[in-house]
């Protein structure tokens, strides 16, 4: 692959805007993530965090910006031929296939990242779980911890469950970058602790890059190497969590809507 | 000019209906986000009454219109409110397209059950003499119909501007426009909103019924589902929001329709299509073009992550041991009936479970794109249809086997299904059940005529066009036939349930968000399920026309369409298992309809009894029957399982399990402990 002159990002976002009803939810954010580097992108409730994640993975059309992976610019590129690219994902809102179970989440995950499930496969009864996906998914489930649970019905899983299957299933697709919102959310102090474990683990094992979304600054603190910080739709602050954390602006950003 | 006005100006009455009918469906969309498909049969509903109150009970026709439109009509909107649409969840687009489709479908067979009589002839005008011409415009004789229809149009649309304009109510109504959520936070009571909203259109509904009663001769159903679809198309080029514009739409549909059928040449199969096709094509043309279209199904309401997510749907769960059982029964009966079909089933029951199967392949296509897609398709029959006039040509012009042109036939309808899912591929949810109704009400009217005979003569499928014994008087080679058909498409389909398709599938049916996020084609699989759903639909209506020995436009209209999917969704929308079962009780309940006495409503009341079936899908959406089996199968386990178990361990629900409520989610959590074991 030939290294261009900004090949050393791995997504760049630039000056991306997306605006609802003429108020910016997103307005002229720019940052970038490097392969393999783990970024945390905090701020308050309504700072614009999800919509830009659904900007770069394309559930939202921004109506200016460009965001490019690998030097590629995404623009106009359905959220499924971004995934496919290897962007996951994990949701605010849980969103999960209520009548499938665990394993399931999986399989499907893996044949739609890599373009799999045929038709013509499925009439000749050639669709069955291969050894080899088998063996993917129990190691992914076995990561996170959810082996016990392969082949419940995720509609009776609780929320913390639920938000596992969401990061299993994004894992096996081996993502190039892994976006999770609010993963502690609904999750309680142990399960948070053991989610943060998980994140770092995978992140170090798979040496992907990721965007976490954590209101739980402990968990941020633990897993990221860089911080952004947004606040009503605009990048505030930019670099290691610590100094990040310190900045007047942050505080008061923080303070202001939250303590 | 003067042809163009003159053309045109005979139109103006439809366009005053069509303009009324888009404001009250874009009034109820916008203030409860319901698509009323029950609305065209509220408008019949008001428009039959006032008819008969003054041609059987010789009412005036203020009396009459009092009674029909000024109470009976606003108080079907607030039942249908009350009893139906309020309780069902708002992301929920099936279960209110079902809803208001089972209406459509029983509010007429409800009817002509009550009053025996579903012929109406000359229903009166409310206001002036339809038969007295007032005045000449451009030469145009205008009569009381026409100046009826301008009249209560305008008055009723400037009351509506008055009332969203200047009252309290009507502020309320604009603000439920932009947040249903948000006006409840307001302190504003919601729920006065939302009745005043279904009362109100309710009353547009009745309104409109009784202003195009006396345009057409006979009262006919048909006439108002097609007003229904030409006001779906108008209010599509509102985005379902803008009054004016639907309002506008309306009146320019009208005045084209007249103006095209002067133009086009007298008594040939365009002038008389243009009436169906033009909302069809109004319709396509706004799916299409109109970019706000796009956006619709989506969820724009800025507080929706206040919600929790939806309640996950119940699994209902069989021990292992117990399901090899009632397999075991299962093949019991297939052999045993199978047995009985080859020797001793009478004439009688022969002939009726023979078509048992063959509906039973058209309803498979249900299961398809309902029960897999997640999609509504209203055009079923139309595409069994299509599968069945193609092969009979075929076979005619290729001097082929009529099995031979059954495979075409279903080619042909897969790619008709392939088309309209293209065309509607951007409005999920809403989009494929809008533009099938719309593509349904083209092919009955102005395709299915041209292909109905072959050389001037309907089609009668005969012998030697089938070939192989299958039409033998004693019907057994056509209960091979097509229970190896069936078969067939049964084995596939739970193949690609199975398979990645069906994984897909089931991922785009839980969330097409997350679906869409690890890589899956929502597109493509929305195309590619209605495409198989067309082509086992089109094989279906091929094997029922041999059934019936005739290809005929009668079997494929579209209220078919209507009634197959309330019966489907009736027994069970998720499995092949309920598409058999929908094949069975149709033609088993309508034979058994034969002997009892005809006044009781004959096949009206089958059409009752599936519409009301249909409307447990909100509570049930694996089907009534089939809830009803899992319910009977838990107890009989429950109770099997106690009596080898000591009682002692069945006791409460598993904590771990967050089933959602309905009482199979009990039961299942119930019997969830003594199953783990
Ligand atoms: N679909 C939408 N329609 C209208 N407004 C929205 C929509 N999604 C988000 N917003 C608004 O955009 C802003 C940013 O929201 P969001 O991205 O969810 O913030 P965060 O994830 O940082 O809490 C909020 O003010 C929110 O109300
Ligand atoms: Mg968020």
């Amino acid at each position: 692959m030939a290294l261009t002159a900004n090949a050393e990002a791995l997504l760049r976002v630039s000056e991306v805007t997306k605006t609802f009803g003429g108020v910016a939810a997103v307005d002229g954010v720019s940052f970038s993530v490097r392969p393999g580097e783990s970024v945390g992108l905090v701020g308050p409730n309504g700072a614009g965090k999800t919509t830009l994640f659904n900007c770069v993975c394309g559930q939202l059309r921004p109506e200016r910006g460009t965001i490019e992976l690998n030097g590629r610019s995404l623009n106009g590129m359905a959220t499924f031929e971004r995934a496919r690219l290897g962007i996951g994902r994990t949701y605010q809102r849980v969103e999960v296939f209520s009548d499938m179970n665990v394993r399931d989440h999986l399989i499907v995950s893996v044949r739609a990242r890599w373009r799999q499930g045929r038709l013509w496969r499925d009439l000749c009864n050639l669709s069955k779980p291969t050894a080899d996906e088998r063996e993917r998914v129990d190691a992914v489930l076995d990561l996170v911890g959810l082996s016990d649970r392969a082949d419940t019905s995720v509609s009776a899983l609780g929320l913390g469950s639920c938000r596992l299957v969401e990061l299993a299933r994004a894992l096996i697709a081996e993502p190039v970058l892994l976006m999770a919102d609010e993963p502690s959310s609904g999750l309680d102090v142990h399960e948070t602790r053991e989610l943060g474990a998980v994140l770092r683990q995978v992140q170090r094992d798979q040496g992907m890059a990721m965007i976490l979304v954590e209101h739980d600054l402990e968990m941020v603190a633990e897993v990221v190497d860089r911080t952004v910080v947004m606040n009503l739709g605009q990048v505030v602050a930019e670099g290691h969590f610590d100094t990040v954390m310190a900045d007047p602006i942050v505080r008061s950003a923080y303070l202001g809507l939250h303590e | 000019m003067q042809h163009l006005l003159g053309f045109g100006i005979p139109g103006v009455p439809y366009g005053c209906t069509y303009a009324l009918v888009a404001v009250g469906l874009v009034l109820t969309y916008q203030a409860t986000g319901v698509l009323n498909f029950a609305y065209g049969a509220q408008a019949y509903l008001s428009a039959f009454v006032f008819t008969y109150l003054v041609q059987n009970q010789h009412l005036p026709v203020g009396v009459a219109f009092v009674i029909s439109v000024v109470i009976l009509a606003p108080a079907v909107g607030l039942i249908l409110d009350r009893l139906l649409f309020r309780k069902i969840a708002p992301a929920n687009v099936i279960a209110k397209l079902v809803t208001g489709i089972s209406m459509l479908v029983g509010i007429p067979a409800v009817l002509s059950v009550l009053f025996t009589t579903s012929n109406q002839y000359n229903p009166p005008s409310i206001l002036f003499d339809p038969n007295v011409v007032y005045f000449h415009l451009v030469g145009t004789p205008i009569n009381g119909i026409a100046v009826t229809c301008v009249v209560a149009t305008a008055v009723t649309l400037i009351a509506l501007v008055v009332l969203m304009r200047w009252t309290n109510l009507g502020l309320q109504m604009r603000g439920a426009v932009e947040s249903r959520r948000l006006i409840e936070l307001d302190g504003v009571n919601s729920g006065r909103v939302v009745a005043s909203a279904w009362a109100i259109s309710g009353f547009i509904a009745g309104l409109a019924g009784v202003l195009l009663a006396p345009i057409y001769g006979q009262l006919q159903f048909s006439d108002y589902a097609a007003l229904m679809v030409a006001a779906f198309a108008a209010a599509a080029w509102a985005v379902l929001r803008s009054l004016p514009v639907a309002v506008l739409v309306g009146i320019l549909m009208g005045i084209t329709v007249t103006v095209l059928q002067g133009y086009l040449p007298v008594g040939s199969i365009w002038s008389s299509a243009a009436l169906t096709s033009l909302p069809f094509v109004v319709l396509v043309g706004a799916l299409l073009l109109v970019p706000g279209m796009r956006t619709l199904g989506q969820d724009k309401d800025p507080l929706a992550s206040v919600d929790p997510p939806p309640p996950p749907i119940a699994a209902a769960v069989r021990a292992p041991e117990f399901d090899r059982v009632i397999k075991i029964l299962w093949y019991v009966l297939l052999v045993a009936f199978s047995l009985s079909m080859l020797t001793w089933m009478p004439k009688i029951w022969e002939n009726v479970f023979n078509a048992g199967l063959a509906y039973s392949v058209v309803f498979l296509s249900i299961t398809l794109i309902t029960g897999m897609g997640g999609q509504l398709s209203l055009c079923q029959a139309t595409l069994a249809g299509v599968g069945a006039f193609t092969a009979a040509q075929v076979a005619d012009r290729l001097g082929a086997n009529l099995l031979v042109g059954a495979l075409v036939g279903a080619l042909v309808a897969a790619l008709v299904a392939v088309v309209l899912a293209t065309a509607s591929v951007r409005l999920r949810g809403l989009g494929l059940a809008l533009m099938t109704i719309a593509a349904a009400l083209v092919f009955d009217n102005a395709i299915f005529a041209q292909v109905a005979t072959i050389r001037g003569q309907s089609i009668n499928v005969t012998s030697s066009s089938v070939g192989f014994g299958i039409l033998n008087p004693n019907g057994r080679a056509f209960f091979v036939l097509a229970m190896v058909v069936l078969s067939v498409c049964v084995v596939l389909v739970l193949r690609v349930r199975n398979g990645s398709i069906g994984r897909f599938l089931g991922a785009m049916r839980g969330s097409s968000t997350a679906a869409s996020g690890i890589g899956v084609n929502l597109t493509w699989m929305h195309v590619l399920v209605f495409g198989l759903s067309g082509a086992v639909a089109g094989l279906g209506g091929t094997l029922l026309a041999i059934n019936q020995q005739a290809v005929n436009t009668q079997t494929f209209s579209w209220s078919f369409s209507l009634v197959f999917v309330v019966v489907v969704v009736t027994t069970g929308v998720s499995t092949p298992e309920g598409a058999i079962q929908a094949g069975f009780s149709f033609v088993v309940l309508q034979q058994l309809l034969t002997y009892v006495p005809s006044r009781l409503g004959g096949n009206s009341l089958l059409v009752i009894l599936f519409a009301f079936g249909a409307l447990t899908y909100v509570a049930h959406p694996e089907g009534i029957l089939e809830f009803q089996k899992r319910r009977w199968t838990m107890r009989f386990e429950r109770l099997l399982l106690r009596q080898r178990t000591s009682s002692t361990d069945i006791s409460g629900p598993d904590a771990g399990a967050t089933a959602g409520d309905g009482q199979l989610a009990r039961v299942a959590a119930d019997s969830d402990p003594a199953l783990d074991r």
